[in-house]
C-alpha cells in the first residue's frame, strides 16, 4: 500500500465537511446547484482506497444523509450503495483512465444517483422537481476536477520537499 | 465517522464478494425504506439518529446564530431607537385591537351562557422557537426547530407566527423537532373562506407564496381577496386563524372544480422565529385526523 494509507484523518475531516456543506443554507438562486458533496466525497475515498472505504461507509454515509435531510431511511444509502459499487466494480479500469475520462464517468455516476433518489422520491409520492434536478451532476463533476487538482498539487508539493 | 471506525475491524471482509455485500446492503436499504414508508416502526430509530447527528445542525447554525447576535449588538443605537419606536406604536395598535376583542370575548360568553352551550375557552399555552438554519432538501418545505421531546413537542403540534399559520411539526427528537411547511407539497391543511364560512382544503404547492384550492367548485362563492382561516376541523390547528388570502379564482368549464390559489399570510420564508401552540383537542385524538395531516 501507499505510504500515509493508513491514517483516516483526511477522510474523516473530508466526509464531515462535506455533511456540513451538504445542508448549510444558500441563496435561493444558487441552492439548485448545490453538488453532491457527499457523492463526490465518497467517490473519492472509494477510488483512492478500494479496500478501506466501500459498501459499508456508503451505507452508513447514506443513512446519515437519510437522517439530515429527512428523506426515507435508506434512500440515500441505496444510491451511494450502486454508485460505488459501480466505481468499484471499474475500480482497476478507472486507474488506467485519462483525467477527463474519469470525470466523464464521475458525472454518469452522479447521474445515476440522482435518478436512483428521483425515482424512490417518486414511488414514495413525493414532490419531484422533473429539470432542476440535474443541476447538482453537473457541478458535482465540476467540483470532482476542481478535487483532482487540489490533491495533485498538494500531492506534487509535498513529494517535492521530501 | 462511522466509516473509517467499521473498516477497521474488517474481519473476514476478503470473503464476502464485492457484489454479495452490495446486494446484501442493497437489500437492507430497500427493507428499511418500505418499513420507514409504510409504517412508524422506525419513528424511535430516526428519533436517535437525529439526536446523534444534532452536532452537525448545530455546528452548521452557529455561524448564522453568532452573526445575528453581533449584528444587533453592534447595530447602530439610532436605529435601536427607530425600531423600539416602530415597536412601542405596533405595541399600542396591537392593544388597542385587544381592547376590543375582549370584549369581544365577554360577550361572547354571555351569549353562550344564555344558551346554555358554555364552553370554557381555555388559553392555548405557547412557546417561541428558533428556526435552525439548516438546509434540508431545497425542494421540500422542511425546517428544523429548537424546540423538542423535552419541551413537550409532538408531532402535529401547529405552528405560527404573528400574521398566520407557518405550518405543523412533523417529527420529534430530544433537543430538535422537523417540522412541514403549510406551502409544502405533502401537506392540506383545513380552511374556511372568512366571508362566508365555506369550508374547503388548501394544499401546499412547493412553493412558498402558493397554496392551491383544488375542491372548489366553479360556482362557489369566492372573490380574490378573500381571507382564508383555519376551519379547526381535523382538530389539528386552533379555528380561526388566518392562513392566505385568494389571489386567483379562474372558472374551468366542462370542469368539477375551478383553478384556485392564494397566497400565505405568514411570513414564511422570513421567519426566524415562530411560536408552538399547544391547542387543546380533547381526550382520544391519539392520530390526528384525515384532512388535516400529511397526505
Amino acid at each position: 500500500m501507499r505510504a500515509g494509507g493508513s491514517h483516516w484523518f483526511a477522510p474523516a475531516v473530508s466526509v464531515v465537511a462535506a455533511l456540513v456543506l451538504a445542508i448549510v443554507p444558500l441563496p435561493d438562486s444558487i441552492a439548485p446547484f448545490r453538488p453532491d458533496w457527499v457523492a463526490v466525497v465518497l467517490l473519492y475515498w472509494s477510488l483512492i482506497e478500494p479496500r478501506r472505504y466501500g459498501m459499508l461507509t456508503a451505507f452508513w454515509l447514506g443513512i446519515v444523509l437519510d437522517t439530515l435531510s429527512g428523506s426515507l431511511l435508506g434512500q440515500h444509502s441505496l444510491a451511494l450503495l450502486l454508485i460505488v459499487y459501480l466505481s468499484q466494480r471499474l475500480h482497476l479500469r478507472i486507474r488506467a483512465f485519462p483525467a477527463s475520462q474519469v470525470a466523464t464517468l464521475v458525472i454518469v455516476l452522479l447521474a445515476l444517483y440522482e435518478l436512483v433518489l428521483f425515482l424512490i422520491d417518486g414511488f414514495a409520492g413525493r414532490y419531484v422537481p422533473l429539470v432542476e434536478r440535474w443541476a447538482p451532476v453537473l457541478t458535482g463533476g465540476l467540483l470532482w476536477l476542481l478535487v483532482l487538482v487540489v490533491v495533485e498539487r498538494s500531492r506534487q508539493a509535498a513529494e517535492a520537499r521530501m | 465517522m462511522s466509516g473509517p471506525g467499521k473498516a477497521a475491524g474488517m474481519p473476514g471482509r476478503g470473503e464476502i464478494s464485492l457484489g454479495a455485500r452490495f446486494v446484501l446492503l442493497a437489500a437492507v436499504s430497500l427493507t428499511l425504506m418500505v418499513v420507514d414508508h409504510r409504517q412508524d416502526h422506525l419513528s424511535r430509530v430516526r428519533q436517535l439518529l437525529t439526536l446523534a447527528v444534532y452536532p452537525l445542525h448545530a455546528v452548521v447554525d452557529l455561524p448564522f446564530t453568532t452573526w445575528s447576535s453581533l449584528a444587533s449588538a453592534v447595530s447602530d443605537r439610532r436605529e435601536m431607537i427607530r425600531e423600539n419606536e416602530r415597536l412601542k406604536t405596533q405595541l399600542v395598535i396591537a392593544q388597542y385591537r385587544l381592547q376590543g376583542l375582549n370584549a369581544l370575548a365577554r360577550e361572547n360568553q354571555r351569549l353562550r351562557e344564555l344558551l346554555d352551550s358554555y364552553e370554557e375557552l381555555d388559553e392555548d399555552r405557547v412557546l417561541i422557537a428558533e428556526i435552525l438554519s439548516v438546509d434540508l432538501d431545497h425542494y421540500s418545505q422542511r425546517f428544523i426547530i429548537n424546540r423538542g421531546s423535552v419541551d413537550g413537542v409532538y408531532p402535529g403540534q401547529p405552528l405560527l407566527d404573528a400574521d398566520g399559520v407557518v405550518g405543523q411539526v412533523e417529527s420529534v427528537s430530544r433537543m430538535t423537532s422537523e417540522a412541514l411547511l403549510i406551502t409544502d407539497a405533502d401537506h392540506a391543511i383545513p380552511v374556511a373562506i372568512e366571508r362566508t364560512g365555506l369550508r374547503t382544503i388548501a394544499e401546499g404547492t412547493g412553493d412558498s407564496n402558493l397554496l392551491r384550492l383544488p375542491y372548489l367548485t366553479n360556482s362557489a362563492d369566492v372573490v380574490k381577496g378573500d381571507r382564508l382561516v383555519t376551519s379547526g376541523l381535523g382538530d389539528v390547528f386552533p379555528a380561526g386563524r388566518p392562513v392566505g388570502i385568494i389571489e386567483e379564482f379562474v372558472m374551468r368549464p366542462g370542469q368539477n372544480f375551478a383553478h384556485v390559489t392564494a397566497r400565505p399570510v405568514a411570513a414564511l420564508d422570513r421567519d426566524q422565529e415562530v411560536l408552538l401552540v399547544w391547542h387543546d383537542v380533547g381526550e382520544g385524538h391519539v392520530e390526528p385526523a384525515a384532512g388535516a395531516v400529511l397526505k
